[in-house]
């Protein structure tokens, strides 16, 4: 059933098709995290123009993942935006997920009192000073854990990309299967890296937001 | 400009849709002038300082301060509604000191006293911290300058929130019911620190206080409000020894009995 010379054969592969998968993920959540603050930040800065944002966010939420790729990667080159699938996936999957850190971030600013809003008002700060020394250090402490709920969520919605043909861990995966007519290796150590990395990133957020606790 | 009062209400009126909390309110504060409001609950006390610090919009009516119209301004010889950079200016006349303190939490004692001198008056961080190193002992603290507002006493936070808007030299300071969210044996030390300001500085103060005692040894004037109305003001012999209305009889007697 488990052919462990087999299994040795694909590592390398694997392991380079891993590495996409990390980029992907860090490039998305990049996107993510900022795009997501600056979106929130809209809301909070400007009520009017913040319609637009909440509209926007609520179609990004509504529709699914795979729906957005197939958008960037099929759709946009017909009005003449050409992006390689890479750019594409990781573009989709950013916004994507964008959408619901706004929701995190917007959570994040509710929760600061409005007692240090009117403190800051009464010492005369500009509203610049006001977000960025005040509400935002006070903002994203608490919301960390919910953040790192969707880094690990959008790590493993990855392997959509395989939709677009983008060479992650699931498209290898298919590749090889495909090749070799065996799956089992292939798709189980997908799932074991999958499995593993969550549960790393796991941790990692559960010491940063102690050590945030701590501050 | 030096006969106009510091602060000035001009038929200055606030409502909440249908209500009413100030109605045509005119008072003028003198320069160095020390102010006590009293008054029940839901009088609209609070909302007077409140409004002097441009955390409430007015409705009707203009604020004066400093001989300078703050809610509004001058353009062509006519008062039209001022601009955001109008009333900063203004305001940078002005500090606060909350009921809840309002420090802000993730910052030191120092920290707290340092932020807006170094990004609103643009001072040196050496020339900040100097300044709020004097402050702190001013109030006592100078031990607890590095301690974050969580490991303070209620009593000790509010001293650093009065060194916090002292640092920023307003002419003006308003203190809204600053002692009401502490233990009693808090009060103290929080009132003491207040009379040393008034004794210190030649500060213009306007307070809104439960605590009658320090009313009438400190105020050169009191007012008690009454559904959003100056029902009665005077001297504190006047007020507390002599008062002429009804309500303010029965207000104190309620408030005296009950404390």
């Amino acid at each position: 059933m488990w052919d462990w010379t087999f299994t040795f054969e694909i590592l390398p592969v694997l392991a380079r098709a891993a590495i996409m998968t990390v980029e992907a993920t860090a490039l998305g959540f990049v996107i993510a995290a900022t795009l997501g603050l600056v979106l929130a930040s809209i809301r909070l800065a400007f009520p009017v123009a913040g319609v637009v944002v909440t509209v926007l966010v609520e179609l990004i939420r509504s529709t699914p993942l795979l729906i957005q790729i197939f958008f960037l990667y099929f759709v946009l080159p017909k009005a003449g935006i050409v992006l390689d699938a890479f750019t594409a996936g990781v573009a989709a999957i950013g916004i994507h997920y964008a959408a619901y850190c706004s929701e995190v971030y917007r959570a994040g600013f509710e929760n600061v009192p409005r007692g240090q809003w009117e403190a800051s008002i009464a010492l005369n700060l500009s509203p610049w000073n006001t977000f960025k020394d005040i509400i935002l250090p006070q903002a994203l402490p608490p919301v960390v854990p919910a953040l790192g709920n969707y880094l690990i969520a959008l790590f493993k919605e990855t392997p959509l990309l395989s939709a677009i043909a983008v060479l992650e861990l699931m498209q290898t995966a298919k590749n090889i299967g495909s090749e070799t007519f065996r799956y089992t290796e292939p798709v189980t150590l997908v799932g074991v890296f999958f499995l593993v990395m969550s549960l790393v990133s796991a941790g990692i957020i559960r010491m940063l937001e102690s050590w945030l606790q701590r501050r | 400009m030096n006969d106009m009062p510091m602060v000035r209400f001009e038929n200055v009126s606030k409502r909440y849709g249908a209500l009413t909390v100030l109605d045509n309110l005119n008072l003028d504060i003198g320069r160095g002038e020390k102010v006590s409001i009293i008054g029940p609950s839901g009088s609209g006390k609070t909302t007077v300082l409140r409004m002097l610090m441009t955390l409430e919009a007015i409705n009707d009516g203009v604020l004066w301060v400093d001989g300078e119209p703050m809610t509004h301004m001058m353009q062509n010889g006519k008062l039209v509604p001022a601009t955001t950079k109008h009333i900063r200016r203004i305001r940078a006349k002005i500090g606060m000191v909350f009921q809840s303190f309002n420090l802000f939490p993730h910052m030191t004692a120092m920290g707290n006293c340092i932020e807006a001198p170094i990004t609103v008056l643009g001072l040196k961080r050496s020339e900040a911290e100097e300044r709020a190193a004097e402050l702190l002992d001013m109030v006592g603290l100078s031990a607890k300058k590095d301690h974050y507002p969580s490991q303070l006493s209620g009593g000790q936070q509010q001293r650093v929130a009065i060194a916090r808007a002292l640092a920023m030299r307003p002419k003006i300071m308003l203190f809204d019911e600053v002692t009401s969210a502490l233990d009693p044996e808090l009060v103290g030390e929080v009132l003491q620190v207040i009379r040393k300001i008034g004794r210190e500085h030649d500060l213009t103060m306007l307070m809104v206080t439960h605590q009658m005692g320090f009313a009438k040894e400190f105020s050169d004037r009191v007012c008690f409000f009454y559904q959003g109305k100056i029902c009665e003001q005077g001297s504190p012999a006047e007020i507390f020894g002599n008062p002429k209305n009804e309500r303010t009889r029965q207000f104190l007697n309620a408030v005296l009995e009950a404390g």
